[in-house]
C-alpha cells in the first residue's frame, strides 16, 4: 500500500488530501493513509498505532460531550469502554469551537482553530477524533497533519475524512466497541499487560466548593464585582 | 441552541474542562435574570469572561453586559462583524456566526426567518451585534434594509466613534472635526444620525444610549429583544468608547461615558405602540412572576 496521508510534519499549509488525489471512502469501507481498505484493516493500524505511539489521547467533541440526542449516552460510554483499553490513554475533550485567547488551557482542552498547540504540549504521538462536527474535523485533522507528526484516528458518524491517518465512516457505537475489541487483540499480541482503568479526570478540575463563594474570596478584584443593593462588604481577603 | 446542548452527557462531565463544568453548575443558562443576571454579575459564571480586548475597553464591559442581559441565552444566536467587538463577542459561550464585511443584518434575516420555519413553537432570538463600520457604513444597505423588510431581530451597534481596529479611520459615526490617527485634518462631515435612520426604515423600538447605568442599559437590551421577538425590527445605538484611538486615559473612561450621556449619547427613547404594549405586558409578567417568587419564599 503506498501512505498517501501520513504523519506530518507536512509544513505550512500543505496539500489538502483531496488534492493529493484522496478521495471518502464508499459505504462499508474506511481509509487508511488514503487508501481505501476494509474497516477492520483500517481499525487494526489504528489500534496498534494507539497501543504503541507515546501519549495516546482521544478527543471526544461537542456531539458527543452534549446530551443532545438519544444515541449519545451509548456512544459516549463505548468511548469510555475504548479508553480505559488503551494504556495510559487520556481524553482532552474539544467541547466547542469558539477561539480562546488570550491562551488555552492546553492540558484541559483541544481547540480547533489551533489544535497543534495541545498536541504539541502534550507530546501526543496518537490521537482519536469523535464526535466532531466534519467542517471543524478536517481544518483541525490537516492542522495536525502540518504542524505535528501525530497519527491521527477520525471516527466519524457520516463520510469519512480524508485527512486522518485512519478513518472509518458511518460510525455507531457498535463500531466503537467493535475497535476496542480490536485493541484488545491488537494489545495481547503485543504482549502488553494492562487493567482496564478509565482515563484520569480533567486535570483542570481542582476539587473546590465553589457554592461557598464568598466576595472576599475575589481578593484585590473585588471592586470588579458589582454589590447588590443594599450590600456592604467589610470581609476581605 | 437549546439547554440540551449544554447538558454534559453523563459519563463525560468529570472530563470537561473545569470552565465549562462551572458554565453548567453556576452559569445563566435556564436561570432567571434575578438568579444570574446584571444585577450580580461577577457572583456567577459569566458567558463571556477573557477576550483579548484594550485595558479600559468600554466596549468590553457593554458586551459582557449584553451577555449578562439575555433572556435566554440558550436560545439565542449573536451575529457580528469584522471589528473590535467581534474578538470578545465569539468567545462567548453563546454561538456566534461572522458575518463579512458588514453583512451581520443580511446573515440575520435569513437565520431569523430560518428558526421561525424549523421552530415555530420555540423562541429564538437572533442579536447582531456589530460596531459603527459595520453597521453604518460597510454594512449600511444590509443594515438599513433587513430593517425596511422588518426583519424581526434585535441590531445592537457598538458605537465607538471610529475604525479602532485598523488604526483609527474616521467613520460615519465619528463627530464631525474628530482628529484621528488616520484623518489628521479632522473629520469632514456630521455625525450620521443613525437612530433617525432606524425611525425612517421602519425600527419599532430604539435607543440611543451610553450604557453607564447597568440596570437601564440591561432593561434597554432586554426590551429591544422582547420587542424583536414579536413586533418587528430593533436597535441599540450605545455609546462604547475607544480609550485607544480617543486618547481616554483607562481611569477616565467611565468619566467619559457618562460626559458623553449629555452630549451626543443623550437618552432618547422610542417605540411604536405595539412594541410599548409588548413592553408593558412582558415587564407586567415579569413583576407578577417575582412577586409569586417572593410570597413563595416567604
Amino acid at each position: 500500500m503506498t501512505k498517501i496521508v501520513t504523519e506530518g510534519p507536512a509544513g505550512y499549509m500543505p496539500d489538502s488530501a483531496p488534492m493529493m488525489g484522496v478521495e471518502l471512502a464508499p459505504e462499508g469501507q474506511a481509509l487508511l493513509y488514503g487508501n481505501v481498505v476494509t474497516p477492520e484493516e483500517a481499525m487494526r493500524d489504528a489500534a496498534i498505532a494507539l497501543l504503541t505511539k507515546d501519549n495516546p489521547t482521544i478527543f471526544p467533541g461537542p456531539q458527543v460531550l452534549w446530551d443532545w440526542k438519544e444515541d449519545v449516552a451509548e456512544k459516549s460510554a463505548a468511548i469510555l469502554d475504548l479508553a480505559s483499553e488503551i494504556p495510559n490513554c487520556r481524553i482532552i475533550p474539544m467541547p466547542d469551537y469558539r477561539p480562546k485567547y488570550p491562551k488555552i488551557d492546553v492540558k484541559a482542552e483541544i481547540n480547533p482553530n489551533h489544535p497543534n498547540l495541545t498536541i504539541l504540549d502534550n507530546k501526543i504521538k496518537a490521537c482519536v477524533f469523535v464526535g466532531v462536527h466534519c467542517h471543524y474535523a478536517n481544518l483541525t485533522l490537516r492542522m495536525i497533519r502540518a504542524g505535528t507528526d501525530c497519527y491521527t484516528v477520525a471516527l466519524c458518524a457520516y463520510m469519512g475524512h480524508e485527512e486522518a491517518m485512519a478513518s472509518i465512516r458511518d460510525l455507531h457505537a457498535s463500531d466503537i466497541l467493535r475497535f476496542k475489541e480490536i485493541v484488545i487483540e491488537e494489545r495481547d499480541k503485543l504482549g502488553i499487560k494492562w487493567e482496564t482503568t478509565l482515563p484520569p479526570e480533567n486535570p483542570s478540575l481542582p476539587k473546590e466548593d465553589n457554592s461557598t463563594l464568598s466576595p472576599a474570596d475575589y481578593g484585590e478584584y473585588r471592586s470588579l464585582i458589582i454589590s447588590r443593593k443594599g450590600e456592604h462588604v467589610a470581609e476581605v481577603e | 441552541m437549546s439547554l440540551k446542548y449544554i447538558t454534559p452527557s453523563e459519563r463525560f462531565k468529570r472530563y470537561l474542562p473545569k470552565d465549562y463544568v462551572e458554565l453548567i453548575d453556576y452559569g445563566p443558562f435556564g436561570k432567571t435574570q434575578d438568579e444570574a443576571g446584571p444585577g450580580n454579575m461577577g457572583q456567577f459564571k459569566e458567558l463571556v469572561e477573557e477576550h483579548p480586548m484594550c485595558s479600559g475597553c468600554w466596549m468590553a464591559y457593554y458586551i459582557r453586559l449584553i451577555f449578562a442581559s439575555l433572556p435566554k441565552p440558550e436560545e439565542t444566536v449573536t451575529i457580528g462583524t469584522a471589528g473590535c467587538g467581534r474578538l470578545a463577542i465569539s468567545q462567548a459561550a453563546v454561538p456566534f456566526i461572522y458575518g463579512n464585511y458588514g453583512d451581520q443584518n443580511a446573515m440575520a434575516s435569513g437565520l431569523t426567518r430560518a428558526f421561525r420555519l424549523r421552530f415555530p413553537d420555540k423562541t429564538k432570538d437572533v442579536i447582531t451585534i456589530a460596531g459603527d463600520g459595520g453597521t453604518m457604513d460597510i454594512g449600511f444597505s444590509m443594515t438599513m434594509h433587513s430593517w425596511i423588510r422588518g426583519e424581526k431581530f434585535t441590531t445592537i451597534m457598538l458605537d465607538n466613534e471610529v475604525y479602532g481596529n485598523t488604526g483609527g479611520q474616521s467613520s460615519g459615526m465619528s463627530p464631525k472635526g474628530a482628529v484621528l490617527k488616520m484623518a489628521p485634518l479632522g473629520k469632514d462631515f456630521e455625525k450620521m444620525p443613525a437612530t433617525d435612520l432606524a425611525k425612517a426604515a421602519g425600527c419599532v423600538y430604539i435607543v440611543r444610549m451610553s450604557p453607564t447605568n447597568i440596570k437601564k442599559a440591561a432593561k434597554v437590551i432586554r426590551r429591544a429583544i422582547f420587542v424583536a421577538r414579536e413586533v418587528g425590527p430593533t436597535f441599540i445605538q450605545a455609546y462604547t468608547s475607544c480609550n485607544i484611538e480617543y486618547s481616554i486615559p483607562t481611569e477616565d473612561v467611565f468619566a467619559d461615558a457618562k460626559a458623553q450621556e449629555k452630549d451626543r449619547f443623550t437618552f432618547d427613547e422610542y417605540m411604536t405602540d405595539a412594541a410599548k404594549e409588548v413592553i408593558e405586558r412582558v415587564e407586567a409578567e415579569e413583576k407578577a412572576a417575582k412577586k409569586a417568587k417572593k410570597a413563595m419564599e416567604a
